[in-house]
């Protein structure tokens, strides 16, 4: 899932700071899972914004509403009927969600509830961490499953690299060291002589590097 | 400020808390009455949002009072209560509003004085703090 | 004997079979030429080539192959860094024809501490290629007159290459496969991280040795006097990969107020005179971390001087 924090509250009140009227919309997908930004967090963040506007003594409109996903056009359709009463939406989607939003309603001050962070997982309750950096070639298997691109902090393609100690990352003691992990486990599975092999450099063009990305389907496209 | 009487609400789990308020009461040892109360079955079923709301709505504090860690029927019921009174507590804190407003006591079944007192002490906290400004 | 490969004086030291001797200098935060010769000349003659540090620690310094250049033309061979942490390949591409020809020769492919480290935490990290590609394109565009693209370079950059091996980190069973892979894929040289746990290191040589890895580059045994108990301490708790052991920092403790640089220096010499012996071991490299100025009188103790003429 795409994994994403709140922001902090008092960035948005600075940020919606002149307006009235305001609409947080949610969404049912990662966000949901993630605890940052389903049904449950559009009900405390509008509650926060109303506390808030009593205790400016500011008469402040709060509207809730959660789709069932902000990354789909059919789906914030369902916005049509009620955006109008508001000046400012905040989404509190992943970065998608308000771009979404802002495109589908041009007129409207649109705002980013949460700080968007990475592709990941669940790794205990409540805590998750990066698997995927979307580098658009999936080469895992060359890895014993693990991502050296996400998860190493110098994406080295060829690692450990001298700072890997105690199975953690130079960077800090709370990071894994992806690498420590990689040739442990390829050790285990008897195949310590495919990392032995020289992985040349990575072609980054069907990654961000490449510039923004589109795929097309044709078959789905009507 | 003397004459400020706070409007503060109290979750009690109906295990422990409440019973004590029970035996408060057979004590006689009365609640003030700005306190209004409000019965959970276990305090780990109270939503971020349920302590927000009262806020909203214009409480001066609340808490939340629930057994002791040992003796909770659901195992982790107040620890659970306790996090997310701390959430409350960063976005009171977030939104220029005393953390101290909210907070969250435990208490054994059955100890009524323990929990007037926790009422009282609740009292005299928000009573310092005066009332949540309306600017 | 086969042509040099870059014809550095650090690739005929070694190739005449004399025991290296090579030195490290970090550039100036700032433009500061002066002092950068100063350090510099501390070196000149003692040892056989300078490091020249590529943003250390991920600290922002005078570029690596400026401060190489500077040192060049002050008569001392530099060993021209490179860290794969700021620059894509076009960068690293580029900056190896420049800095060959500017006559530079020698030249070290690191992948960098991570930015977090130093000075400039915000920026962006790179790594478009790890240490091991980097080795691989120096190779490639020298002996193939190649691009990572796979075109011509007009005039190949002939550098002698080196890599560094960090025999202490982690996964330690590793680390020789690592060392291997760097070889295979272009180094020369290699010059290991500062070394304490000798035993570890024994058994890392020995391992080496076994796959025949000293006949197929030069191995240089890095090696950094300790000045004080807290630089010992310091490295021990703080620095990733580092192996102080216990022992050592007992001894430090031991010699007693005021001689515990003298201690640390007793220590390297002792390291060095096992160097010397030791199957496999090719030279040393000495980090004197601004301590430039003792490195005559650590060469000197060490019986290594003169430096050869070849
Ligand atoms: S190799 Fe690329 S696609 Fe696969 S997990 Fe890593 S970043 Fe994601
Ligand atoms: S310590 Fe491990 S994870 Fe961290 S940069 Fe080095 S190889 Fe990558």
């Amino acid at each position: 899932m795409i994994v994403a924090e709140s922001k902090p509250i008092k960035e948005l009140l600075e940020m919606v700071k002149d307006f009235k009227k305001i609409l947080v919309v949610g969404c049912k997908g990662c966000v949901t899972v993630c605890n940052v930004g389903g049904a449950k967090e559009v009900g405390i963040l509008a509650s926060s914004l109303r506390i808030h506007g009593r205790k400016e003594g500011r008469d402040v409109v709060v509207g809730e509403h959660t789709l069932e996903r902000q990354c789909d056009p059919e789906y914030i359709d369902e916005l049509e009927e009620i955006v109008g009463d508001y000046d400012a939406v905040i989404s509190i989607a992943c970065g998608v969600g308000p771009q979404f939003l802002s495109e589908r309603y041009p007129e409207k001050k649109v705002f980013p509830g949460v700080n968007t962070k990475f592709m990941g997982g669940a790794v205990e309750h409540g805590v998750w961490a990066e698997r995927c950096a979307g580098c658009g070639t999936c080469a895992i298997h060359l890895f014993g499953g693990l991502c050296p691109i996400a998860r190493c902090s110098k994406s080295l393609l060829n690692g450990p690299c001298g700072g890997s100690s105690h199975g953690k990352c130079e960077i800090s003691k709370d990071v894994d060291c992806i690498w420590d992990m990689i040739v442990n486990k390829m050790t285990e599975q008897g195949r310590l002589s495919e990392l032995l092999e020289f992985r040349p450099p990575k072609s980054w063009t069907t990654a961000r590097d490449g510039g923004p990305r589109k795929m097309i389907r044709e078959e789905l496209v009507k | 400020m003397d004459d400020f009487k706070p409007q503060i609400v109290a979750f009690c789990c109906s295990n422990c808390a409440s019973s004590a308020a029970k035996v408060s009461h057979g004590m006689k040892k009365a609640l003030p009455d700005n306190i209004k109360l409000i019965q959970v079955p276990c305090t780990g079923r109270i939503e971020t949002l349920h302590l927000l709301k009262p806020f909203e709505e214009g409480a001066d504090g609340v808490y939340v009072a629930g057994c002791q860690e040992d003796s909770c029927q659901y195992i982790s019921g107040i620890t659970k209560a306790a996090k997310r009174v701390k959430q409350v507590k960063d976005i009171l804190e977030g939104l220029g509003i005393e953390p101290e407003r909210i907070d969250v006591f435990q208490m054994s079944a059955g100890k009524g004085q323990e929990f007037v007192e926790v009422a009282n002490r609740m009292v005299d906290t928000v009573k310092g703090l005066g009332p949540v400004p309306t600017a | 004997m086969s042509e040099l490969k870059a014809g550095s004086n650090l690739e005929k030291v070694l190739r005449a079979g004399h025991f290296a001797f090579t030195g490290e200098c970090g550039p100036p935060q700032g433009a500061n030429v002066e002092h950068l010769i100063e350090k510099g000349n501390h070196l000149k003659g003692v040892v056989d080539a300078v490091n020249v540090t590529d943003n250390q620690t991920a600290v922002v310094r005078m570029s690596s192959w400026a401060a190489s250049l500077i040192l060049l033309e002050h008569g001392i061979e530099p060993n021209f860094q490179m860290v794969c942490r700021d620059r894509n390949r076009l960068a690293i591409q580029s900056d190896i024809l420049g800095a060959y020809s500017m006559g530079l020769r020698n030249m070290l492919c690191l992948s960098g501490d991570h930015q977090s480290f130093g000075n400039h935490p915000e920026s962006k990290n790179v790594y478009d290629i790890d240490s091991m590609q980097l080795i691989h394109t120096v190779k490639t565009m020298r002996d193939e007159g190649k691009f990572l693209n796979g075109s011509d370079v007009d005039v190949a950059p002939k550098f002698f290459i080196g890599a560094a091996s960090n025999p202490f980190a982690e996964p330690f069973d590793f680390r020789v496969y690592r060392l291997a892979k760097k070889i295979d894929a272009g180094a020369d040289f290699v010059q290991t991280q500062c070394i304490y746990n000798m035993d570890k290191f024994r058994e890392f040589m020995k391992r080496a040795v076994d796959m025949g890895l000293h006949e197929k580059c030069y191995i240089l045994a890095g090696v950094t006097p300790m000045k004080s108990v807290g630089m010992a301490l310091y490295m021990s708790k703080q620095v990733p990969g580092m192996d102080v052991p216990e022992s050592l920092i007992k001894r430090l403790r031991g010699a007693g107020k005021g001689k515990v640089a003298e201690e640390g220096i007793k220590f390297a010499l002792e390291q060095i005179e096992e160097f010397k012996e030791m199957e496999g071991v090719a030279g040393v490299h000495l980090m004197a971390i601004e301590w430039e100025h003792k490195v005559p009188e650590i060469a000197e103790r060490a019986g290594v001087l003169p430096r050869p003429v070849v």
